[in-house]
């Protein structure tokens, strides 16, 4: 175990270049962004005096290396400045942002595991069967259907056909009260205050968003669970376990499941960072007040605090979750934790 | 009364262009007690004889026609489930390559605990202490602290008796085992083979043991049945097959096996044996290693992977470098092949420091075409999207020049040379057989007109009956071309037949040096005779041949 404690040790300090890499680029990043910042905070009746006046008082007219030391000073304090759009702190608006985005990504992936992952196995181990052709007319469709579309057909047939949606709009229908907030995901504060009627709700309007974006990611997990359990199953030791009179169910699940773990969880890995910045289209649809459309009207109106907010944060996550999965790896493989000794 | 007996069995694969009858009905039986051998060449269906037997055929594999009966049991007609008992139980089944036949990321303790819990041989609380016990009937030692660890963590020996364990945890009364030495050094391979032969003899087991290895079967078996396309062509005892082979591929085979007494063209049948080589006559050296060293930065601490060698390799000469895994060879000879540098030392190569020309920029030094290379494993060292024709012109094109019509010409001549016939240079590495790549690989290094030539085991994944034939190209061609050769092997025999000298190295280090014929008549260091006498002993034919130092 100790293997295992020292890697987690060396990665976590491998992640700190990481981050401080990171400062550096999203500093340059909104420094590269077209637009003076100036410009736009002075106003539309600005003149040349009071667009200089709004210069000093950002401090852009300072040196860029003084600019981003007062810059990486401020990320410390963990102050992100003020975006020009909301009015609000930075952080105050990411910390309201990211936990939607959060909790409907989330959803989105444990619902898709859990078809996924399944469909998977059953497709490797019944090749040709009726549960390996679902597999692939679900991972065709998956990929090839737009999420704009599929969230569009979903509230056409459950909202306006069906009637069973709630109306498509935000996080919670305008009639409940938003619950206290303890940890940003309304699932998770209403169920700790013992709210269940804001809890249903809140799930009520999580469960099309969410079927919607599980459909896009459940095809990468459903193709690599097959492919991985296919190339488990046809392994040495698989047949070694047949051979010692192993049961089919301790074969599939301690033998090959735990093997074809290792690029599921890569793949599990990728598609959680793509969703979190690619599900603008379906916060959009669904008008979830998510990060993914807060970054992309902040990035439309010049917002530079904003943006660079939004970069960071994310970056912070990738690094998070990168970490998370590395860790993962330690925990199924014995022999990574050996290599990186 | 016999164990297990197998009457007229047929098997049919569904492939892609039809069914194929991979075993053409066959009949055995293996009474109490007995150890069967089946010895074969790959494709001649021993495996999947023993597959079918298990029921364990892959997908589209199907047992097609016959009778399989284990003690009165019909294995083809009980339920999957009763087979699955029988597994490891009653039928236990070990393989080759120990290190892949284990679950790699699964406690090797862990691993025998599943079957011996799975048999009811142990319970949640007894299992550990159970698992240990089947490890110290195995004869590992430290079993306990072993059983946890990874199969990465152990040695090919260790993991293949950790499978034994495995198989024999639940004292099953019948052990297949399929081929359960191809990949292990010759002194583990005999250590194995005396576990398992003891193993079985103490219980009181019957066994398969399937190889292609004449030597080993003879050894071990107490029958042999030889198979060849499915069908068996003999069956007898050991001694009987060496001495009176009566079907001509069982002569075939028996001549093809390396043997202490053999020599070079009596490994291949009667008619076309040549006239025997002459021992070369060495007028200068050609290559002079002095001091090589070679040590690595490993995770802990360096690794002393050669230390500090010298030898000669005369002009003309063939000299055999022998070790076990780890012990130097290969690292020596990619350093002479200037893949790889030195930590010190001189390589002259007719008087020239090739050590001064670091591996990096030796690809484009003019000497680069004068040492080549015949690699181990003839599937992987060729571009699988390249023809024969292009692997063999590639190293043309870079250190010859040869463009065009000159260019096809060398290489239809390269493969005249090697016995390649010409409409195979169109195919791709995957639509030739070992053999043919073998020459392929020969071909493709001979090219460029080398005066040295390293071979590192060219024949090891080869059936017998091809090493011969590929040993002797070998020889012929070093006598029309005046090849040097470093022939590398762990196979004493083999050297023997090919080398004039040999070099045995232990531990990066050289144990012993001479006359091929004097080092392995009269080995003087310890472990030179270790190697010779776990290298397996075929019974002596009747005709023995003198080798030519006596």
């Amino acid at each position: 175990m100790s293997g295992t404690l020292r890697t987690v040790i060396v990665r976590l300090s491998q992640a700190i270049p990481v981050i401080l890499g990171v400062v550096v680029v999203s500093f340059v990043l909104t420094r590269a962004l077209p637009g003076d910042p100036a410009v736009y905070f002075a106003g539309m009746a600005a003149d040349e005096n009071s667009i200089a006046e709004t210069r000093t008082a950002l401090g852009l007219d300072k040196p860029m290396a003084q600019q981003f030391l007062v810059y990486a000073g401020d990320v410390l304090a963990g102050d992100l400045g003020q975006s020009l759009s909301t009015g609000q702190p930075v952080l105050q608006d990411l910390m309201t942002r990211l936990p939607a985005s959060l909790e409907l990504t989330l959803t989105a992936l444990v619902l898709s595991c859990l078809i996924a992952i399944p469909l998977g196995i059953l497709a490797a181990t019944r090749p040709g069967s009726v549960a390996d052709h679902l597999c692939r007319v679900l991972v065709t469709a998956g990929v090839s259907l737009p999420t704009f579309f599929t969230g569009v057909v979903l509230i056409y047939v459950f909202y306006y056909l069906l009637g069973v949606a709630p109306s498509p709009v935000g996080r919670l229908d305008f009639i409940y009260i938003e619950p206290d907030r303890i940890t940003g995901f309304y699932l998770i504060d209403a169920a700790l205050v013992g709210d269940w009627e804001t809890w249903g709700a809140a799930a009520k309007q999580l469960i099309l968003p969410a079927i919607t974006l599980s459909l896009f990611t459940l095809a990468p997990l459903a193709r690599m669970t097959r492919a991985a359990m296919l190339s488990a199953l046809s392994s040495d030791y698989i047949r070694t376990a047949r051979a010692a009179g192993l049961t089919e169910s301790k074969v599939l699940y301690a033998y090959a499941f735990r093997n074809a773990l290792l690029p599921v969880v890569t793949t599990l890995g990728m598609v959680f960072s793509f969703t979190l910045g690619a599900n603008v289209l379906v916060e959009k649809v669904f008008a979830w007040p998510g990060i993914g459309s807060y970054a992309v009207e902040a990035l439309v109106v010049s917002d530079y605090a904003a943006v660079q907010g939004f970069v960071l944060a994310m970056a912070l996550l990738f690094v998070a979750l990168n970490l998370i999965i590395d860790l993962t790896y330690t925990l199924i493989d014995p022999r990574i934790g050996f290599e990186t000794r | 009364m016999s164990l297990l007996s197998i009457e007229d069995l047929k098997v049919t694969f569904a492939t892609r262009r039809g069914d194929v009858e991979a075993v053409r009905g066959i009949s055995l039986e293996v009474t109490k007690g007995e150890v069967l051998g089946i010895v074969g060449e790959s494709g001649s269906g021993k495996s999947v004889t023993s597959y079918a037997l298990m029921r364990l055929l892959e997908s589209n594999g199907r047992i097609s026609g016959g009778d399989l009966t284990y003690g009165g049991v019909d294995l083809r007609v009980v339920p999957e489930s009763t087979m699955r008992d029988l597994r490891g139980r009653e039928i236990s089944m070990i393989f080759q390559n120990p290190r892949a036949a284990l679950n790699p990321i699964r406690k090797v303790g862990h691993q025998i605990e599943d079957v011996l819990r799975r048999h009811a041989r142990a319970t949640r609380f007894t299992a550990k202490r159970e698992a240990i016990r089947a490890m110290e009937a195995v004869k590992i030692r430290d079993a306990e602290a072993r059983y946890h660890a990874y199969p990465f963590e152990l040695s090919g020996g260790m993991c293949q008796r950790i499978v034994i364990a495995i198989a024999l945890a639940c004292d099953p009364k019948l052990l297949i085992a399929d081929e359960p030495t191809t990949g292990l050094d010759i002194t583990t391979q005999k250590a194995v083979m005396d576990l398992i032969a003891d193993l079985i003899r103490e219980r009181g087991m019957s066994a398969m043991v399937i190889t292609h290895d004449l030597g080993l079967a003879a050894q071990y078996c107490d029958r042999i049945a030889v198979m060849k396309d499915g069908v068996i062509v003999e069956e007898g005892l050991p001694e009987k097959l060496f001495s009176d082979p009566s079907h001509p591929y069982t002569r075939k085979l028996v001549d093809a096996t390396p043997r202490a007494d053999a020599s070079i063209r009596s490994l291949l049948p009667p008619e076309q044996r040549t006239p025997e080589p002459s021992l070369t006559e060495v007028t200068a050296p050609l290559l002079q290693v002095r001091n090589l060293v070679k040590t690595y930065q490993g995770k802990s601490g360096p690794v002393h992977a050669v230390k500090g060698i010298s030898f000669d390799v005369g002009k003309g000469e063939s000299v055999g470098l022998v070790g076990e895994s780890g012990c130097g060879k290969s690292t020596t000879s990619s350093i002479l092949v200037r893949l790889d540098d030195a930590t010190s030392g001189e390589i002259l190569f007719n008087g020239d420091d090739l050590a001064k020309t670091s591996a990096r920029t030796f690809a484009r030094d003019p000497r680069r075409a004068s040492i080549q290379m015949v690699f181990q494993d003839a599937t992987d060292s060729f571009n699988p999207r390249h023809t024969a024709g292009q692997s063999i012109a590639e190293p043309l094109k870079r250190l010859t020049g040869l463009t065009g019509d000159q260019l096809s010409l060398r290489v239809e001549e390269l493969a005249e040379l090697v016995g390649l016939p010409l409409p195979l240079l169109n195919r791709f590495p995957h639509q030739l057989s070992g053999g043919q790549k073998a020459r392929v690989g020969i071909a493709r290094a001979i090219g460029v007109n080398p005066d040295f030539l390293i071979l590192d085991e060219p024949t090891a994944a080869l059936d017998v009956s091809i090493q011969a034939i590929v040993l002797n190209l070998l020889v012929d061609l070093r006598q029309k071309l005046g090849i040097s050769y470093l022939f590398v092997s762990h196979d004493l025999h083999v050297v023997r037949l090919l080398c004039d000298r040999v070099i045995v190295m232990k531990n990066g280090e050289i144990v012993e040096e001479g006359p091929a014929d004097q080092v392995m008549s009269a080995p003087s260091h310890p472990y030179t005779r270790t190697l010779l006498s776990a290298a397996p002993h075929p019974p002596a034919l009747t005709v023995s041949v003198p080798s030519a130092a006596e």
